[in-house]
This record gives structure tokens, C-alpha cells and sequence, in this order.
């Protein structure tokens, strides 16, 4: 076949991609079929559950499991001692999944049993008796950097000499550089981005501003708890169904905390409810296959929503100095920033990607970013939808809008004036190929939503975002069934429609019809390695590995067709769903179609498959604009998003629907993360809110119908021009509603969440300085 | 555990004087299954009163309405005649929960399940409601305001519950009305409550009146002065700045999760004011 299957050709004309037919997987969704991470069961199995720290922070003097290891019913009870620490294995990954001395966060793991049922389970957690010795804790950013403040690992992080450093200033106050410096501090990180010299940028400028911002830790909020069944043999083997966004981590991971050969544990990933990054690390699954290794029986841990929220990965809180200089006809001369970012009792806050996101959208000469990773007696922060953007993209756009209001500017034309486009500097080093933000600008201004005039106490704000897109590893195959069907093994799960849109995919290429192709996500040992679904990776990176294989498996169906026909094998050429002579010269055969060549399968040299594997690169960005008109009520400080826009650039859309979806999805989470989402903490450094009644995610009528426009500017690094879509979409939203509100009530907020409170203080504020 | 279900008060009220331990009457557990699952309680003994006849009905007495007290708030407002007569009632009750709790949530439990948020109660405080309360020495009815003492802690004795909430005659020219706030539009608990009821002669002077606020306090409050700062007057700019004035002075709020001291004590001025509003628009017909 004359198709070189390695060089990627921009398919422009489509026939199955574009469609919206319904997901493969969505019948057994709505009809309660479809099997969640708690849903499996195994005969003879037990409950696991975890005992879990009260205290933020506190040294484990003892723990005595004897009376819970007595009690009838209990089969294990393990501590850290259970779960040796093994060479090689992530350090802080093990710390976290259970305490090794020390409590580091409330609700950090300390012990747990393995019962014949959850009522026993409850007993036996009651009966371990633990000595704490409390200590000091620090759950805020700020005051974690203080000199003073209690340091979460001795010895582990070198004080930073702020004396010596840029922006230091709006990192630690000067009386607090003067004290002594400490041994040691919770400061893990620093990044730093940019180019040129912002210093001398700033001396063009004829307006500056420059503000703190804080936001505050949110969670992905995923209606589907951790669960997962894990069954260990009395001869090593091990298997595991749990509910992740990336089964061959959890197996890689898992093999490396208990001391596993790989081989040895199989992992089959359920359907999943959500986790918009939160379930890309592992929590139960080491700790009930360490029970189930220990009670030699099957054990399942199904996590409570208390759980989710006191000791899975929330995002990280935030606190930021931005400084933007314009000259009066909106041209950005230069921008500074200073993030901070605490990421729970760990090091790995996002906020080198807050950093290199934070000014992405805009062509600057002189930028400068520092990003501080800083660790707080706060669970270990996990990734959440474009991880570290939404926070630097507040207070960058929060800037934004204030030098267009000083200016007297409209929002939309500021941003295109300093748009970045194809051949840009990014701020953090790379320069574009072709981008779409200039697009989605124009989308939004010439969108109907822009036009509507806005009445009393109402405000339009509007921000832009950036999120990078990964590729990675993938590994793909693709079976021809007898009949001339096709079954399609994805290594990915499916975390947003992404079986649809290979099975599009795959039609397409195909040039069949997208119900003669199924998909599955495959189980650890049927596939080789596949990252975790994430980095909005999936639709690019699997996508284009499907393409991959329906090549492969062209290319051999086209061999079988020569030889059938007896003609040399690049005589033949795939098109419309069947194999046909090259040209007349290659002989006059009727076509012969997939489903002729699956019938002689086995008469013509045995099954047919296609295959590829990748490390991909190439994802291509995609950025978005948002609009949004709110309405506050003076009185109250109350808010209602009244209309909300989202444009975005999908390279191209395979599946329209799921990738509206996306876009929507994003927004939601921003509006709650700017509306009332937080973690807060009581004076101990407990959380007082660790469920749905008091973490306050939007319910429906908290928000509009999120409108939607896709653009269209092809990713070049994708045989179909595709773009990851699905984190982008929580970028602009904080920073979107914060400037609509501020529209509506002269309010500029520069501390997240907005809640009600926080807004009638603010205008209340407004009030008194005006009387 | 032991779960309980019987057919007459006699033998609810038996059950419960005799139980040790932790007992627990079960209306629509929609706080009481929360509560167990969560951990926060384990009771020896559950008595489901749902069993009982007339514990599920809405019977007409003295012009007024008798709601036993296991009808639930979507059977509360299908009824349609008691939300004519105490529409502020009617609304609270049905802010509860979503369309799922309301078809299990009553008023009885609301009110026993003693939170200073539960939004039926302000409304049926300002109704002027009484509580029949039954037990192994007597009967007795009770103002609703005088249930509740403390979060979680009610005035019932042990062997006491709650049979039925009594809603009187609303005089002729009656108006009420039940507003709080929550930072979402629904599924949320009041960070603020102000329930009224008027009374309006023809000329459209307020004659009588009752103010109760939740949320800002250890219990539902009934403000004297929020009635006083309105009785007499036709409800004018003066007469409702007194109002949020008087609100805002009685409300002892606390800072929380769910709010400031400084937020709900304007608020609840802000929505005494609203909620009088409606309530006097609704006594003029
Ligand atoms: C999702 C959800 C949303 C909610 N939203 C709201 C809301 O918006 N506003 C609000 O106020 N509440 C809300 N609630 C709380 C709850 O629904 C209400 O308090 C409801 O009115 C309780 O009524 P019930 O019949 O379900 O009470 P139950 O749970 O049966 O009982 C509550 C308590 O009262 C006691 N009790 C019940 N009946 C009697 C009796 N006859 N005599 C003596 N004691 C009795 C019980 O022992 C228990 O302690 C919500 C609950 C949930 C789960």
C-alpha cells in the first residue's frame, strides 16, 4: 500500500469525524449497568477501612492494634510496618498512603483492618489505640514561609536567603528577612521563567498595576469516591479493579511500594465518575492490597465523601503578586509576577505550570515569573484540571481588566492587541506554531452574548487562558473480528467520551461506519504501557496512535487482498471500506471489503490486527476566551451568573458534543471555584467542611446553559489536526467572574472564593470610603 | 439496633419510656439516617411513627389545620388549603432538601431535629403553631418556639414525641411569608432565616404581628421588637428601616463555616425587611 504510515498528512475532509452519535458507553450509564470502582465484588471478601489522623500535625508516639487484632472478624490490621520502605520506591508516595511517625495532614492515614464486614471494620478502628504528641501545624502559604513558622520535614528543604533574591520583597516582609535564618523551611521549589528585562519594560509604561491575589484550595469534586477491590494469592500474584484515570500507574506505583515484580499485578480499571486529575496517584490501592497480602483474602476499600475530601489531592491554595505595565495604547512593555503555592504536606505544588501558564496568552518583550513550592500540613495536593493555571490566570486577568478599565479599553481588543500568535516567544521559553487565541477572541466579540445590555447591579467580565496539552506514551491495538467488525483496545480511560471519538477515529480512517467499530479499555496485561489519562492527552495521543493502527491493520488487509488477487502487494490501496487495485494496471478485480477480507481471514495466513505504539509529541495548545455577565444583589452580596460563554480552540472537534461538554464542564468547576468552593480549616488545622453540604460545589441552577463556541485552527502534530480540549476550559473562569463582578459593583476581588460574605464586606468597605 | 414500628401512640410512647440507652423516634430520616451513617449517632432503639394512624394526616380543626407528624413537606403542599391560609408555612417547609427529601422531610422532624437553621421553623413560630406533644403522664401542647432549646437538645422528656403540629386560623386580612439565605440556589442550609406573619385592618395598618429569625442564634428567636417596630404602621420606609434595625439588633450569630457574625447580623435585617414585604402585600390580597 502506498501510504507511508508514519508521516502525518492533515486530513482536511471528513465523513464520521464531526458527527455526534451517541457514546458507546452511554446506555449502560444511564441504566445503572455500567460497573463503577465499588462495584466489583469477589467471593469471600472482606472491608477494608482506614483509620485516619484528627490531628494536622502530630507525632505518632505509638500504636497499639492488639485489641482491633483480637476483636472476631478481623482478619488483618496493618501500620506502616506492613509496607516496608522498598528501594526505589516514591518516598512521599508511601509517606502519604500511610504515616510513617509523624501525622503530617488531618486525616492523614495511620492504620487500617481488613473485616469480615464494615460494622466489625467500625470496631476494630475504634479498638487501635494511637499516642499523638500534637505539634505545631501551618495550613497557610504565607505563613508556612515565615521564619518561624513549623517546619513539616527537619532537615529535608534549605532555607531560601530572600536577601539576595528578585521580587523578594513580595515574598517575605523585610522585618522577617532581618530575624535569624532558620535551619531549615517548608519552602520545596523555585522556579523562575521569562525573558528580557522587565525592570527596564516597566520604565515605557504609562500605566501600572500591580496587586496580591490568594486563592483558596479547591477539590475536583467528582461524584464517584475511590474505590477499588484488591485480591493478592497465597503465591504473590496480585490483581486489582479499581476506579483510576491511570491503571498502569496504579500498577507500576503499587509493584514498587510493596516490592512486586510488575508482572506479578494486574490492574483493570472500572468505569469512572469523574477525576478531573484527582485520581492520577494512588491512595487505597497499595494499602488494600497490602490487607489483602496480609488476610490472604480478597479486600475492598471504598472510600466515604469525608475521606475524598480530608486525605485525596485538592488543588493547591495560592498566594500571588502580578505587576503588568501598558502603554496608553494597551501594548503590555513588561510583566513581573510572584506565585506562591502550598501543595499539602508534600513538595509538588502545580506551581511551575501556574508559572509558565501565567502569562502564556500574550506576546511579551519583558516578563519575569517566580514560582515558590511550599509544603502546609494540608493532604498532598493531586492535579486538577490544568493543574496551577486557573490560579495565575486569576490574578493575571484580574490585572488585565484593571489596565483596560484605566485605560478605557474594551476588554477583547486589549487582549488582541498583545494576543500571542504563530511565532511567538512564549513567556516560558518555547516559540507557538500555529495557535488559536486571536481566533477565540474575535469568536467572543462578534458572539450575540457580548452585545446584550446589561442592567442595574449587573457586569460583564472576560478573560483568555492557555493550557499546553500532553502527548506521551500510548499503546493501541486493533482486532478485525470475523465478521468485519472491529474491536478497538485502548490502554486510556475513557474520562470524557474518548471511546467515541476513537471509534470515529478509526471509521473514518476506515472508511466504515462508526457502530462496526467498539472500543474497550483494556486491562494492564493486554497493552503495553499507557501514561494516565491526562494533560488532556488522551483524544490526541490515543487518537492518533488509532490512526496509527488502523494503518497497520490497512496495510495488512491490503497484503491479503494482493494476496487474493496474486498482484504485488503495493498494487493495492485502501478506500471507502475496501481494498482496490492501485490502478488499471494492476489488474481489474472487483473491491474486496473489510468484511470479504475478514471472512478469508484464516484462510489467507490467520487473524488480522493492527498496532502502534508512541511516545507522542506535538499536542499543540489550545486557548480559550471566556465571557460572563453576573448580577449582584447589594444587599446580600449574593451572586447570579446570568450568561456564560466559552470559546476554545479544538484543532478539530472528533466529537462536537463531548467536546462542548468539556468546555461547559470547565466552566462549572471555575464558577464554583470563584462562586463558594474551599477548603477551610479550624484554628487546629482541621477541616471543618469535608462534604457536599458545606463544600459548596454549583448545583444546576447555579448556573446558566454554558454557551459554546468551538474554533477550528488545526494542530499540525495530529494526522486530524486535533487539540486536547479538556482543561483549558477552567482557566478563564476566576478570573472571568471576578471581573464581572467588579463591572457590576465597582468591587475588584482579589481573594477567592467570592463568597457572599467576602462580597458584602467588600461593598460595604466601598460604602464607607465613599461617605 | 433495634428498629421499632407501632401501630398506636400508646405503644410508641411505651417503647421509648422503657428504652436504655440512645433512642431515636423516625419520621422521614432525612436527618437521622445522615446522622447514623456519618457516625455521628448510633441509637439502641429506632421507633418509625409512621405506622401510627393519623400521623400522615391533615385534618381541618377550629378553622385552623392539625399536620400529623409524619405528613411530608410534599404532601404538605399538595394539600394546597393550609398553603392558602400560612403560605410562609407552606414555602419554608418546601425550601427543605430537593424534590427527593421533600417527598420524605416533615415539619415535626425539623423542628425536633433542634438545628437553628431548620427553615420550617421561624415560619411556624410566626404562624403562632403549637406543638402536641404526647407521653406517658400527659399530653400537652406547646408553643413551637418552646421545642427547640439548644442545637441537637430539645425541652421533650423522656417517653415524649411529638404527635402533631397545630396551625390556628389566620384572622381575616393575614399575611406570611419565609425567606433565607443560602450562597447556592438550592440544597443548602439557611445561613440566615426570617419568618412573618401580619395582620392588617382595611385602612392597611398592621395590627398585629410576628417576627422569628433563624439561624442567628442557638435557636429560632422571636423578636418583639421587630413586631413592635412595625404594628401600627403601614409598612413605609420607616417602619421597615425600624424592622432591619430590630432584626439586625437581635441577631447573636456566631462565625462558621456557613458565615460571618457581621454578615448574617445584616442580613438578617435585610431579609426581615423582604420577607415583611411579601408577607404585607399577601395580608392586602
Ligand atoms: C439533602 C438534604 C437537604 C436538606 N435541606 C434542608 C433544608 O434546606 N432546610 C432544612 O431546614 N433542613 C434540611 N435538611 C434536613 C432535614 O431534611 C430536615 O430537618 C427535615 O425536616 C427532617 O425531617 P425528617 O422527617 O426527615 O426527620 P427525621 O430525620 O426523621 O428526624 C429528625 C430528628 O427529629 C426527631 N424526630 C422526628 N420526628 C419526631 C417526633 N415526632 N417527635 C420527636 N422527635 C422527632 C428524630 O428522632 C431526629 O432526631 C436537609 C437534609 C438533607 C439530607
Amino acid at each position: 500500500m502506498p501510504l507511508d504510515a508514519n508521516t502525518p498528512d492533515l486530513r482536511t475532509e471528513f465523513k464520521s469525524v464531526g458527527t455526534r452519535p451517541n457514546r458507546p458507553d452511554g446506555v449502560d450509564k444511564v441504566t445503572g449497568r455500567a460497573r463503577f470502582g465499588a462495584d466489583f465484588a469477589l467471593p469471600g471478601q472482606l472491608t477494608g477501612l482506614i483509620l485516619r489522623s484528627p490531628h494536622a500535625h502530630a507525632k505518632i508516639k505509638s500504636i497499639d492494634t492488639s485489641a482491633a487484632e483480637a476483636l472476631p472478624g478481623v482478619k488483618a490490621v496493618i501500620t506502616y510496618k506492613d509496607i516496608p520502605e522498598q528501594e526505589g520506591c516514591d518516598k512521599d508516595v508511601l509517606v502519604n498512603i500511610m504515616a510513617r511517625g509523624t501525622a503530617l495532614y488531618d486525616g492523614h492515614a495511620v492504620a487500617a483492618v481488613a473485616a469480615v464486614d464494615a460494622s466489625v471494620a467500625r470496631k476494630a478502628l475504634k479498638l487501635i489505640k494511637v499516642d499523638y504528641k500534637v505539634l505545631k501545624h501551618v495550613t497557610d502559604v504565607d505563613e508556612a514561609m515565615k521564619p518561624d513558622a513549623p517546619v513539616l520535614h527537619p532537615g529535608r528543604f534549605d532555607p531560601v536567603d530572600f536577601s539576595t533574591l528578585e521580587n523578594a520583597a513580595h515574598v517575605s516582609g523585610k522585618e522577617e528577612r532581618k530575624t535569624a535564618t532558620p535551619a531549615h523551611s517548608n519552602i520545596a521549589g523555585r522556579y523562575v521563567f521569562g525573558h528580557g528585562d522587565p525592570d527596564k519594560g516597566f520604565k515605557q509604561a504609562d500605566v501600572i498595576v500591580e496587586h496580591e491575589f490568594k486563592t483558596e484550595a479547591t477539590h475536583q469534586g467528582y461524584i464517584e469516591p475511590h474505590a477499588c477491590t484488591a485480591s493478592v494469592s497465597s503465591d504473590g500474584m496480585a490483581e486489582l479493579w479499581v476506579c483510576t484515570q491511570g491503571p498502569f500507574m496504579v500498577r507500576d506505583v503499587c509493584a514498587s511500594l510493596l516490592g512486586m515484580d510488575v508482572s506479578r499485578l494486574r490492574v483493570t480499571p472500572s468505569e469512572i465518575g469523574g477525576g478531573f486529575g484527582g485520581k492520577t496517584t494512588v491512595f487505597i490501592e497499595p494499602v488494600a492490597l497490602a490487607l489483602s497480602r496480609k488476610a490472604g483474602k480478597p479486600v475492598k476499600v471504598v472510600m466515604s465523601r469525608s475521606e475524598v475530601f480530608r486525605a485525596t489531592g485538592p488543588t493547591s491554595s495560592a498566594s500571588m503578586w502580578v505587576k503588568i505595565g501598558a502603554k496608553k495604547d494597551g501594548t503590555f512593555v513588561a510583566a513581573d509576577a510572584v506565585l506562591k503555592y502550598q501543595g499539602g504536606a508534600f513538595p509538588g505544588s502545580p506551581v511551575e505550570m501556574g508559572a509558565m501558564c501565567a502569562f502564556a496568552c500574550y506576546d511579551l518583550k519583558n516578563v519575569r515569573i517566580v514560582g515558590y513550592d511550599v509544603v502546609t500540613n494540608r493532604p498532598k495536593q493531586a492535579a486538577y484540571r490544568a493543574p496551577g493555571a486557573p490560579m495565575s490566570a486569576f490574578a493575571v486577568e484580574g490585572v488585565i481588566g484593571e489596565i483596560a478599565d484605566k485605560l478605557g479599553m474594551d476588554a477583547i481588543d486589549i487582549r488582541l492587541k498583545n494576543a500571542a500568535k504563530e511565532g511567538t516567544v512564549s513567556s516560558y521559553g518555547p516559540t507557538f506554531g500555529p495557535v488559536g487565541l486571536v481566533e477565540t477572541l474575535e469568536a467572543a466579540k462578534a458572539h450575540k452574548n457580548y452585545k446584550v445590555k446589561l442592567g442595574k447591579n449587573q457586569g460583564r467580565g472576560v478573560a483568555s487562558g492557555f493550557w499546553f496539552n500532553f502527548a506521551g506514551n500510548t499503546c493501541v491495538s486493533i482486532n478485525l473480528n470475523v465478521d468485519g467488525t472491529l474491536a478497538l483496545a485502548l490502554g486510556t480511560v475513557d474520562i470524557g467520551g474518548s471511546r467515541a471519538s476513537m471509534c470515529l477515529m478509526a471509521a473514518e480512517e476506515l472508511g466504515i461506519s462508526y457502530e462496526d467499530v467498539r472500543a474497550v479499555i483494556a486491562d494492564t496485561s493486554s497493552l503495553g504501557y499507557n501514561d494516565i489519562s491526562e494533560g488532556s492527552r488522551v483524544t490526541f495521543s490515543s487518537g492518533l496512535a488509532t490512526i496509527k493502527a488502523v494503518r497497520d491493520l490497512k496495510v495488512r488487509m491490503c497484503g491479503r487482498a494482493a494476496k487474493i488477487w496474486g498482484i504485488p502487494e503495493d498494487a493495492v490501496k485502501w478506500e471507502n471500506g475496501a481494498a482496490h487495485p492501485a490502478g488499471s494496471n494492476a489488474g481489474n478485480f472487483p473491491p474486496l471489503s473489510i468484511k470479504e477480507i475478514a471472512a478469508q481471514a484464516s484462510a489467507t495466513g490467520g487473524p488480522l490486527a493492527g498496532h502502534y505504539e508512541i511516545n507522542a509529541e506535538g499536542a499543540g495548545p489550545s486557548f480559550a476566551t471566556h465571557v460572563c455577565d453576573v448580577e449582584v444583589d447589594p444587599d446580600t452580596g449574593a451572586m447570579k451568573v446570568l450568561r456564560y460563554l466559552v470559546v476554545q480552540d479544538a484543532g478539530k472537534a472528533i466529537h462536537p458534543s463531548y467536546v462542548e461538554g468539556q468546555f461547559q464542564g470547565g466552566a462549572v468547576q471555575g464558577i464554583g471555584w470563584v462562586l463558594n468552593e474551599e477548603y477551610f480549616y479550624g484554628k487546629d488545622g482541621t477541616l471543618q467542611n469535608a462534604g457536599f453540604l458545606d463544600y459548596r460545589v454549583p448545583v444546576c441552577s447555579d448556573v446558566p446553559m454554558i454557551d459554546t463556541v468551538i474554533v477550528e485552527v488545526p494542530n499540525p502534530g495530529h494526522p486530524y489536526g486535533v487539540r486536547g480540549v479538556g482543561e483549558t476550559s477552567i482557566v478563564p473562569p476566576l478570573a472571568c467572574v471576578a471581573n464581572a463582578v467588579s463591572s457590576a459593583i465597582g468591587v475588584r476581588a482579589r481573594t477567592l472564593p467570592m463568597s457572599p460574605p467576602r462580597v458584602l464586606a467588600a461593598l460595604e468597605g466601598v460604602a464607607a470610603s465613599k461617605a | 439496633m433495634r428498629y421499632e414500628a407501632p401501630d398506636t401512640i400508646k405503644a410508641a410512647v411505651g417503647l421509648l419510656s422503657k428504652a436504655k440507652g440512645t433512642s431515636r423516634i423516625l419520621a422521614g430520616g432525612t436527618d437521622l439516617l445522615v446522622q447514623m451513617r456519618s457516625g455521628m449517632i448510633e441509637p439502641d432503639l429506632v421507633v418509625d411513627i409512621k405506622s401510627i394512624p393519623g400521623m400522615r394526616e391533615i385534618v381541618a380543626e377550629k378553622g385552623g389545620y392539625r399536620i400529623g407528624a409524619a405528613v411530608s413537606g410534599a404532601e404538605l403542599e399538595e394539600h394546597g388549603k393550609v398553603g392558602k391560609m400560612w403560605p410562609g408555612v407552606v414555602e419554608a417547609t418546601n425550601l427543605i432538601g430537593s424534590t427527593q427529601i421533600q417527598g420524605r422531610a416533615t415539619m415535626v422532624g425539623n423542628l425536633c431535629n433542634a438545628s437553628p437553621a431548620a427553615d420550617s421553623v421561624p415560619a411556624m413560630i410566626a404562624a403562632g403553631a403549637t406543638a402536641r406533644v404526647v407521653g406517658p403522664k400527659r399530653t400537652r401542647d406547646v408553643p413551637v418556639e418552646d421545642i427547640a432549646k439548644a442545637p441537637g437538645k430539645t425541652s421533650l422528656a423522656k417517653g415524649e414525641f411529638v404527635a402533631s403540629i397545630f396551625l390556628p386560623k389566620a384572622p381575616a386580612r393575614t399575611g406570611s411569608a419565609y425567606l433565607r439565605f443560602i450562597p447556592r440556589t438550592e440544597m443548602d442550609i439557611a445561613v440566615v432565616g426570617a419568618g412573618i406573619a401580619l395582620t392588617v385592618n382595611a385602612k392597611g395598618v398592621i395590627t398585629a404581628a410576628k417576627v422569628s429569625l433563624g439561624a442567628v442564634a442557638a435557636r429560632a428567636l422571636v423578636v418583639d421588637a421587630c413586631a413592635k417596630a412595625i404594628i401600627g404602621s403601614s409598612l413605609d420606609d420607616e417602619a421597615l428601616d425600624r424592622l432591619a434595625a430590630a432584626a439586625s439588633a437581635a441577631a447573636k450569630p456566631i462565625s462558621d463555616k456557613r458565615g460571618t457574625v457581621d454578615f448574617r447580623i445584616k442580613v438578617a435585617g435585610v431579609l426581615a425587611r423582604r420577607a415583611a414585604v411579601i408577607a404585607y402585600d399577601r395580608a392586602r390580597g
